[in-house]
């Protein structure tokens, strides 16, 4: 029997002419449960939200065919109509809101039209959860009390509650404990008993042999493979071989006459805690260091804890009851705040730069001078206005910042600009050590080529360099020595010859092996 | 030999000047003139001080992405406390002015201190001091109105520049105006050619020579022709002269300096700007400490010009200040606005007011008009730039 519920053909998405996905294939079989692999940035999510309608048609070409028929969602709620429900990363849910509201949010229970009927919303809510084996929940409490594993479950039962045929959960244990996962990965073999087929990413390649029946791995928006458990046994070597097997031609340029010099940046003893949950431990007993002209890779997966690391060292912007000691040139330095980091020459580039890099709706120039103003570009608090103009266009040509001039505002610019624009306010405030925290996410492969050589750059200029990355090849083309994170700790250190994606997995796959 | 490089004026910031005269010229039409008088010249100006000055300082809030709603309360209270002191206590009129500016202090930042080191939304702190602050001036005056108030005080708000006025072609005209104009065009002009110099010292691209006069020959005219209306009235008002040094200086704050630019910085996306070593705590104590003391300031303004401090002083107030800010470019959503925009804004409420009176409008109309306007001003300028994209 080989019931074939959804089949997604020859689907192609481009983003401003970057190509996401290209002629994927993907076939999922009725009451089965389907993992879809591929590194961060392969095409996973951006496949799913083609599925579930969040890129209504018209936008992707390629046919979508569910429950024999071909299908074209304009937005989700044709999709959820037909039964298929996608779980995203971040919980759409209103935390505010009881549990119950939750369960029913967008498909409210009605007695009259608009009106909402508590008692059909209570009781309906209490059969939806006890589905997801939370029966025990009193309905009326706001969904912020729970934790993040029950916030899932109460996600799920809220798909329930619409009748879901096909659930889709995108990364579902990321942010989840061994024991919430577990119980997830358990109740989603027992939706499959009742007939629900789903598709999951995930990055945990043994939650994935663990419930998946077939695997369809997704590389540089391609489809690679899938593999049938029937067939094949899902060993994490076979998945990660499948995952990462490419080619390296040269996206990365090469790095000459970099002398690595003596050590300028060392963190010792790292731990951080949540900055909500005070017994939560983000980051424990991190230790690294970094030598001038050195460029070192914090590997791992989402949610391994890089940021997390990243910015609590960065003038303790994330975090709290922080500790441990941090050493520049050797001498033991104190940095409470940004502007203390600033002064001690430390620079972070945020993952995120739309909300945490750039003001958007200000020109190349501001963003450019915005951290280094106060030190550089002025006198007595008032600004030299003409130098800034210079350092501005220096800098617009020195990396390449495609603009019409440096008034142009950073939003009108392309992902890979508007990178390049928090790279140079960073350069500008003239840093000895440069944590680059994502710094291609999302940008077409041209960009990337220009930072990896403004990477190179900086190297070369005696600088110590970190670079976060979730992109396993980024790391290993651009770094002189690997960490590995995982769950907040240093799973492994890989030097510059026998660093590669196989090790990488394999210090992780082993740190979460001791964990357990 | 460098390319010499030439740019259009980005027409955006004059916008609001067309829309001033345009609206001054609606009404001397409508009004057959009797709003060009020299008398009603001086009045907008006399008339409007305080809401200049308000708005200036409201500014300030709104690039931060929020506004000030104590701003009435607050005036009326340090009115109050100079009332209480120059009539009760019959104290010297510098103490007053001192205690008004130091209440102002301590109001902008008891604001300052919930916004933010408690995190408190300022909409709500502000809510709060609009209602204890008016309540708190009803209590220390005793519901009553305090005056009359001495001579060196009233011409604060009241009094005039001295003159010496000379007869020409039968009318007197005041000097000391005419020599203030002829000041402050020579430093338009100087200003402006040290500008095109700098520009082309660093090799920066320079407006065309053609839009730079249009510009200077339309701010020269708007100069050359309040001078000369109060050159035949009674000189300089002193409140002109304290509304162009707070514009004056606020317009360099928010143009030249670093604490200026943070606080852009923070209105347009305080995430960012904390990762940038901004102190955005800081930033917003002194915005709303700022405030406080430039109400103290319109407080000092207003009951010198009435001559008396009452409990309703400064109704509504806020709302003028945060409406001049809006029809004067400002975003709600913060990081969008400038002082000049504010102070245009202000006038173009306060011609409105003035040319409805005079054309015999009442209050209440007056009040649809004016809402109007700042919801016509706001659709336009958001509509335009959705526009563009």
């Amino acid at each position: 029997m080989s019931d074939v519920i959804l089949e997604m053909k020859k689907i192609t998405k481009e983003f401003s002419g970057v190509k996401a996905l290209a002629d994927v294939q993907l076939s999922v079989k009725r009451g089965e449960i389907h993992a879809l692999c591929g590194e961060n940035g392969a095409g996973k999510s951006t496949l799913m939200n083609v599925l579930s309608g969040v890129y209504p048609y018209g936008t992707y070409t390629g046919d979508i065919i569910y429950n024999n028929e071909v299908c074209q969602f304009h937005n989700i709620k044709e999709s959820e109509a037909k039964g298929i429900v996608i779980i995203h990363q971040e919980l759409a849910l209103s935390p505010c809101l009881s549990i119950a509201e939750n369960v029913f949010l967008g498909n409210e229970q009605t007695s009259v039209k608009g009106v909402i009927n508590w008692t059909k919303t209570k009781s309906k809510a209490k059969e939806m959860l006890a589905k997801v084996g939370l029966e025990d929940e009193n309905v009326n409490l706001p969904v912020n009390l729970l934790g993040v594993g029950k916030q899932q479950l109460i996600e799920i039962a809220k798909a329930l509650a619409k009748k879901v045929e096909l659930l889709i959960l995108d990364e579902p244990t990321a942010a989840l404990n061994d024991e919430e996962s577990k119980k997830l990965l358990e109740l989603m073999l027992e939706l499959k008993k009742q007939g629900i087929t789903c598709i999951i990413i995930s990055h945990k390649l043994n939650e994935i042999s663990y419930v998946a029946d077939s695997i369809t791995i997704i590389r540089d928006g391609k489809t690679i493979e899938t593999i049938e458990k029937e067939k094949e046994d899902f060993t994490e070597d076979r998945i990660i071989k499948g995952m990462v097997g490419r080619e390296l031609t040269n996206r990365y340029p090469k790095r000459e006459d970099v002398k690595i010099g003596k050590t300028i940046f060392e963190v010792k003893d790292w731990n951080v805690f949540h900055p909500e949950e005070a017994e939560r431990q983000m980051i424990k007993n991190v230790s690294f260091h970094v030598r001038e002209g050195e460029v070192v890779g914090f590997a791992g997966l989402m949610g391994a804890g890089r940021t997390e690391l990243a910015m609590s060292i960065f003038g303790k912007t994330y975090g709290q009851k922080i500790q441990g000691s941090i050493k520049m040139h050797g001498k033991e330095v104190r940095i409470k705040n940004v502007k203390d980091a600033i002064q001690h020459k430390l620079a972070y580039v945020s993952e995120d730069r739309k909300n945490y890099g750039l003001v958007l709706i200000e020109d190349i120039k501001r963003n450019m001078t915005m951290a280094a103003l106060k030190k550089f570009f002025s006198k007595n608090g008032v600004v030299n206005k003409n130098e800034e103009i210079l350092a501005a266009n220096k800098f617009m040509k020195k990396i390449n910042i495609k603009a019409n001039s440096i008034d142009q505002k950073v939003v009108s610019l392309s992902g890979g600009n508007q990178q390049k624009v928090v790279l140079a306010k960073w350069m500008l405030t003239q840093p000895d050590v440069l944590i680059l925290d994502e710094p291609t996410r999302g940008i077409d492969v041209g960009a990337k080529y220009e930072i990896y050589c403004v990477i190179n750059e900086l190297a070369k200029a005696g600088k110590a360099i970190i670079i976060i990355s979730s992109e396993m090849p980024e790391i290993i083309g651009t770094c002189d020595r690997v960490y590995v994170i995982n769950e907040g700790e240093i799973a492994g250190e890989l030097n510059e010859y026998e660093v590669s994606q196989e090790k990488i997995m394999q210090c992780v796959m082993a740190h979460n092996r001791k964990g357990e | 030999m460098r390319e010499k490089k030439v740019k259009n004026l980005d027409m955006k910031q004059y916008g609001m000047v067309v829309a001033l005269i345009a609206v001054f010229l609606i009404f001397s039409f409508l009004t057959k003139g009797a709003n060009m008088t020299p008398m009603n010249m001086n009045n907008l100006i006399m008339q409007n001080g305080y809401v200049v000055i308000l708005a200036v300082g409201m500014l300030l809030c709104v690039l931060t992405g929020n506004i000030d709603l104590g701003v009435g309360s607050m005036v009326a209270l340090s009115g109050a406390v100079i009332g209480i002191l120059l009539v009760d206590y019959k104290v010297n009129i510098w103490i007053a002015i001192l205690a008004a500016i130091l209440v102002g202090l301590l109001s902008g930042v008891f604001v300052g201190f919930f916004v933010s080191k408690l995190g408190i939304p300022p909409f709500i702190v502000t809510l709060a001091t609009m209602l204890m602050g008016r309540g708190l001036t009803y209590t220390v005056l005793q519901a009553q109105t305090k005056g009359p108030f001495p001579n060196e005080f009233t011409y604060i708000g009241a009094g005039f520049l001295p003159t010496i006025k000379v007869n020409l072609g039968g009318r007197p005209i005041d000097v000391i105006s005419v020599g203030v104009a002829i000041i402050i065009s020579v430093l338009i002009l100087l200003a402006e050619f040290k500008d095109i110099k700098t520009k082309e010292k660093y090799g920066f691209a320079t407006n065309p020579l053609w839009q730079i006069a249009i510009k200077e020959i339309v701010i020269l005219a708007i100069v050359w022709f309040i001078f000369s209306k109060l050159a035949t009235c009674n000189g300089i008002p002193f409140v002109l002269v304290i509304m162009a040094v707070l514009a004056g200086f606020y317009h360099y704050i928010t143009t030249k300096t670093v604490a200026g630019r943070q606080i852009y910085a923070l209105g347009g996306n305080a995430k960012a700007a904390k990762l940038s070593g901004i102190n955005t705590e800081k930033v917003f104590f002194w915005v709303y400490t700022n405030m406080g003391i430039m109400c103290a300031i319109a407080g000092i303004v207003l009951s010198a010009r009435n001559g008396s401090s009452t409990p309703k002083a400064g109704d509504g107030f806020e709302m003028d200040a945060i409406a001049s800010c809006y029809i004067g470019g400002a975003a709600t959503a913060g990081g969008v606005g400038t002082v000049i925009g504010a102070v245009v804004g202000a006038f173009i409420m306060g011609i409105l007011n003035n040319g409805m009176s005079l054309y015999g409008w009442s209050t209440d109309i007056q009040k649809i008009v004016k809402g109007a306007v700042l919801l016509g001003a706001v659709t336009v300028d958001l509509v335009t730039k959705r526009k563009k994209g």
